[in-house]
């Protein structure tokens, strides 16, 4: 069986669940909870990456290169990664970000535009980090589009390539096909991002493990946009169950989830994440998930089915990052609806 | 026909193929050397209007003396290298790349008679030129203390030079908004959209203001986007200023004018016809004697 590299995401794409609200000191707890229990990379960043912090996508509670900070000081084991969206970070945070103490960095980019990628990755490779090309929302292109894509970043230096269903739209199968079809193709090893939309994180991530990849994301208890992701907890279970071996220790990961990431999200009076028709819909139709609680403000503005504003999103084919998209398609449902503007 | 000034384009891709066409419009520019690294679909199409075009790079074209203004649509690499050697050929550079050595110019904002004196011109870049007049139109009657644009293009209007340079892309927006538009801080975002058929070009300019009075916001926008549409006829509104606590929305769409990729771009439409304008205004000042 392949050994198996884990990635938690719960202060990166977690960050969604709380608003971007996550605290130096709750960064310090989480980290050491994660580093202690072996998780082998821990990502950090506000929920849209470097830079994410705005009007679009919410305001960080704190500088995000201060959380990098205080976790890089934190995790004795653990590496640091941050995520990186061309189009809204800046190589400056970047190199900040790498300077306060990121050694890994994910490049993220739509499934069909790996190329905008190549100065981002390039220059993550000359500061020395770790470098992983993470292609979104791959439920939207075939598989031969996915391996082009992948063989772009590659060509790049990725050190990793990632698909990553954003959208919680792909069903165990179409992850098995997509990741082996990748190990195929690439030299470098391949990795999987899950969201449980369609209730099928744990079950897809599975499956990539069988196709042979090397990463998996998990969150804990499943922090992360939409439904959220697959939970870094149940993961090592279900990993060490099928028999692969994993640096993570079930009972401290299982320790982390419940004593302190939890605990946290629910003092700050957030929900946790869970299934419900909007993040069903959002499975169903193919939506970024990073859209749910932007969707929920804007159908409140407008007085409209936050369901039906998902849907026609997903109609509009909305990609990763157009949450500035959700004020129009609301807008212009209440018009329709004779509602006044 | 009254006399023209003759011109260059370096870089024919995407955004100087469309160039090239919105020039032969021109009664003040005329194209007189294409200029690429290698073979392409914009150098066919200039050789077959006749024009001549060479894939050697810009060192035949600067010898050339009658070229007085050149358009590099290159990418910001490459106009940094460029920059220098046409200051040297005694060429006036328009930069439709995100380098920004020379000045940035926004026509409906900032057409200074000042600018016409310089040798090195700055057009920002295509979110710039969308986005900036609204918020320097907010800016002047509200006061913005924060101004944030997400401008999403379709892939197809995005070519290698914009790929590549999205990084720069974002820092030319960026202060474009606080040097032109007048926001105290700023951010720009952009997203590549594949859709299709591919989406309109699509801007929502965020502004938080000290004086929220919608109806003088409102004033000041149509005042801008009247200007605007002398150059740019597809610029409009998707959603009309709206507001919510202090912070104006306002979303805009672009149609191109179909000139070299279909109306979609409407991208390339607003630099190049901004780039056309500010070539002319050139060119009236080259024709009268007084450069």
């Amino acid at each position: 069986m392949n050994k198996l590299f884990l990635t938690d995401t719960s202060l990166r794409d977690g960050s969604h669940s709380v608003s971007h609200q996550y605290t130096s000191e709750d960064v310090e707890k989480v980290v050491a909870a994660l580093d202690d229990a072996g998780i082998d990379i821990i990502e950090v960043s506000h929920g849209d990456g470097l830079g994410g912090s705005s009007l679009t996508y919410g305001f960080s509670a704190e500088n995000e290169l201060d959380l990098v900070s205080i976790a890089a000081k934190t995790a004795k084991r653990s590496k640091i990664a941050v995520l990186l969206v061309p189009g809204i970070a800046t190589l400056d945070l970047l190199e900040e970000a790498h300077r306060r103490g990121a050694s890994v960095v994910r490049v993220a980019t739509h499934i069909t535009e790996a190329d905008v990628s190549e100065e981002y990755i390039k220059a993550a490779k000359q500061m020395g980090m770790f470098t992983v090309g993470f292609l979104m929302m791959v439920h939207m292109a075939d598989i031969d589009k996915l391996v082009e894509q992948a063989l772009i970043m590659e060509s790049y230096g990725a050190d990793v390539i990632y698909a990553t269903d954003s959208a919680g739209a792909l069903l165990p199968d179409d992850v098995y096909a997509r990741v082996a079809a990748l190990k195929k193709a690439l030299h470098v090893p391949v990795g999987h991002h899950a969201h449980d939309n369609l209730g099928c994180a744990i079950a897809n991530s599975l499956a990539a493990a069988k196709a042979e990849a090397t990463y998996i994301d998990g969150s804990l208890g499943g922090m992360g946009a939409g439904a959220g992701n697959a939970a870094t907890e149940m993961l090592v279970g279900a990993l060490k169950k099928s028999g692969y071996e994993v640096n993570a220790d079930l009972f401290k990961t299982m320790d982390a989830a419940e004593k302190v990431l939890l605990p946290l999200v629910v003092a700050k009076g957030k929900p946790l994440p869970r299934h419900d028709s909007n993040s069903l819909i959002m499975g169903y139709a193919g939506v970024y998930s990073s859209f749910m609680l932007h969707a929920l403000k804007g159908a409140e503005r407008f007085g409209v089915d936050v369901r039906d504003v998902l849907i026609e999103l997903g109609k509009r084919k909305a990609v990763g990052g157009q949450e500035d998209w959700i004020i129009q398609v609301a807008y212009d449902l209440a018009k329709v609806a004779g509602k006044s503007v | 026909m009254g006399k023209k000034v003759k011109v260059a384009i370096i870089g024919p891709g995407n955004i100087g193929t469309d160039l090239l066409y919105k020039l032969r419009r021109s009664p003040l520019l005329e194209v007189a050397y294409v200029v690429g690294v290698k073979e392409s679909p914009g150098i066919e199409i200039a050789k077959g209007f006749g024009i001549p075009t060479t894939i050697k790079g810009i060192d035949e074209m600067l010898s050339v003396d009658e070229i007085k203004i050149v358009f590099d649509c290159t990418g910001a690499g490459p106009h940094l290298q460029h920059a220098p050697k046409l200051k040297a050929a005694g060429k006036i550079a328009i930069d439709l790349t995100p380098a920004a050595v020379g000045p940035y110019v926004v026509p409906s904002v900032n057409m200074d008679e000042k600018i016409f004196n310089l040798d090195n011109v700055n057009m920002v870049t295509c979110a710039g030129q969308a986005t900036t007049p609204i918020v320097y139109a907010v800016n002047r009657v509200a006061d913005v203390y924060y101004a944030e644009i997400v401008s999403s293009v379709a892939s197809k209007s995005a070519g290698p030079g914009t790929r590549q340079n999205l990084n720069e892309f974002i820092e030319t927006t960026t202060k474009s908004l606080k040097i032109i538009g007048g926001a105290d801080s700023s951010k720009a975002i952009i997203v590549l959209n594949p859709a299709e058929p591919p989406i309109m070009m699509r801007n929502t300019i965020l502004t938080r203001v000290r004086k929220p009075d919608l109806p003088a916001i409102r004033a000041s926008i149509d005042d801008i986007i009247a200007k605007l549409r002398t150059y740019v006829p597809g610029y409009r509104f998707l959603v009309e200023p709206i507001m919510q606590g202090d912070t104006v929305t306002t979303v805009i769409e672009v149609e191109g004018l179909g000139d070299f990729l279909p109306k979609h771009a409407g991208n390339l439409d607003i630099i190049n016809a901004a780039a056309v304008s500010v070539g002319e205004r050139f060119a009236q000042r080259i024709l009268e004697g007084k450069r």
